[in-house]
């Protein structure tokens, strides 16, 4: 058994290197394919985080009558804060607010002696409320509608901002669909490339197949090769992918963190670089083991 | 040794390939197919390797029933005969020496015994100086040798030639038919399809004459004759 192995790996690598041009020819369509799969891994971050950085923008603030204790405000914070739906509640005090008010208009010297002249503070304190997902906003802002809450309460923003959100979620969910939908077709024409390919490469081997047959090889002697030549073939076309994206994902990630802020595209290729070499390596191994493994098949027969 | 019983092959459109042939073959014979292209030679030695099953009759070759052969068990059953082509089929990627090799590799002989029988079996059909050479390297008469020799370095009971020197000038030739009947005088069975007058004539062996797929002579010492 051990023998059998040991010339198995022997006969691939021999053929790997004695086959030099279709080999070069397969690691470059592997290789290809794989890039698009990358490109595919790398599509869905961006949207993912162009989702989230979108996502993390909607918010409902709700402001409170300007005689609501603050103990009360805090409660109704509490009440919100145990709904399933929400997923922070920030709490400004009108002082805060109007602190904040007067460092962004410091520079106005109308509305700042407009403030001042006020003598007393005119902003209303209010929670701000994030949700999971922007479909959760209408059952918070139903929650509010609460007649023991709507008392204290002076105006809710959702009511202005409904129409906006709910565009939002409708695009949100067609970006996802339309990113699901493109890694499943661009992943099987990939798939289908590197499968035609093999099945060629192997199609001009199919004499040596029946040769192989005729001198009394088994199966698995015969197969082995090929199949170990579609492992080299895939893990080096792996290697070979992320080498090549690494100076374009360089390139391209100051443009897409200044589309998306928060977005560090070259970050994230460093710190997932491993499991993005796993990925990578078990497509292009996956496809080529498949692709070979059905290709000799077909030449087994006599 | 070999025993055909009965045997026809009926190919699409009941174009009979062979029909009714029987013969035997001893061990240690040296015989030669004759007919002319299409008389169902090749038919006879496909059927004979397991390459194609008859449409009836039985097919004995050593202890096999050949006829029974499932797919499985091919690959067993060839490392027990020898088989040269008239297009030696040798592996293209693989030189003289690993070609030979491979025949005992794919029958798990251990490294050491393949390393010190592939040169003396090259050696023997005169190849020695050529063993690190690709098929490409190598005249059509050398080719054959090499096919020969990986025919026959697993010692088989028997060696199954199919037009072996179709492809050969008239000095290979003679080569060639020499190192096959060499190989017969050491024990081996040797089975030679060929519609070479000049070859039949020469072995002086015995000579089974095929016409349409049927067996039309059968003679020890026999002469190429066509009707």
């Amino acid at each position: 058994m051990i023998t059998i192995i040991s010339r198995i790996f022997r006969y691939s690598l021999k053929n790997f290197w004695r086959n030099g041009w279709l080999t070069t020819v397969t690691i470059i369509i592997i290789t290809l394919a794989l890039l698009v799969f990358f490109g595919l891994i790398v599509f869905n971050v961006v949207t993912d985080q162009a989702i989230a950085s979108i996502q993390d923008k909607i918010d409902i603030s709700v402001y409170f009558k300007t005689n609501t204790p603050e103990d009360q405000i805090l409660n109704i914070k509490k009440s919100v804060e145990s709904l399933r739906e929400v997923k922070t509640v920030d709490y400004i005090s009108s002082d805060k607010a109007l602190e904040v008010f007067k460092a962004a208009h410091k520079d106005d010297v109308t509305i700042s002696q407009a403030v001042s002249e006020l003598g007393e503070n005119p902003l209303e304190s209010s929670l701000t409320i994030k949700a999971y997902s922007p479909s959760q906003y209408a059952s918070i802002a139903g929650y509010l509608e609460n007649p023991n809450l709507k008392q204290f309460i002076s105006s809710v923003s959702y009511a202005k901002n409904q129409v906006v959100i709910n565009r939002l979620n409708a695009i949100l969910k067609n970006i996802n669909r339309i990113g699901l939908g493109m890694t499943i077709t661009l992943s099987l024409i990939a798939g289908l490339v590197v499968f035609n390919t093999i099945r060629l490469a192997i199609y001009s081997n199919r004499e040596e197949i029946g040769v192989m047959r005729a001198v009394g090889a088994s199966n698995v002697l015969v197969r082995g090769p090929y199949v170990i030549e579609g492992i080299f073939a895939g893990l080096i076309a792996a290697v070979l992918s992320l080498i090549i994206a690494w100076p374009i994902i360089q390139f391209v990630s100051p443009y897409l963190s200044s589309f998306i802020p928060g977005l560090q595209i070259s970050n994230y290729f460093y710190s997932n670089i491993f499991s993005l070499l796993g990925y990578q390596g078990l497509f292009g191994v996956g496809i080529g083991v498949f692709s070979s493994f059905i290709a000799v098949r077909r030449y087994l027969k006599n | 040794m070999v025993n055909l019983q009965n045997v026809s092959k009926i190919y699409n459109h009941n174009t009979a390939a062979l029909e009714d042939v029987s013969f035997e073959v001893k061990m240690g014979e040296f015989v030669s197919l004759a007919g002319r292209s299409g008389a169902g030679k090749s038919t006879v030695l496909k059927l004979l390797i397991g390459e194609d099953k008859p449409t009836r009759g039985r097919i004995f070759l050593g202890q096999f029933e050949v006829n029974k052969i499932r797919d499985k068990e091919l690959p067993a059953f060839r490392r027990h005969i020898g088989v040269v082509f008239q297009d030696f089929r040798l592996l293209p990627t693989k030189k003289a020496y690993e070609n030979v090799a491979f025949a005992l590799e794919v029958a798990g002989r251990p490294q050491r015994e393949i390393q010190e029988l592939v040169p003396q079996i090259l050696d023997m059909v005169g190849l020695s100086d050529k063993m690190n050479n690709f098929p490409h390297e190598l005249s059509g008469g050398e080719k054959q040798r090499v096919a020969i020799a990986r025919a026959m370095v697993h010692r088989p009971e028997v060696i199954i030639a199919d037009e072996p020197t179709g492809n050969l000038d008239p000095l290979h030739t003679w080569d060639i038919i020499g190192l096959l009947k060499k190989i017969n005088q050491l024990g081996t069975t040797v089975i030679l399809a060929t519609h070479d007058r000049e070859v039949i004539n020469g072995l002086e062996k015995r000579v089974i004459t095929l016409d349409q797929g049927r067996v039309i002579r059968d003679e020890e010492k026999g002469k190429y004759i066509l009707i």
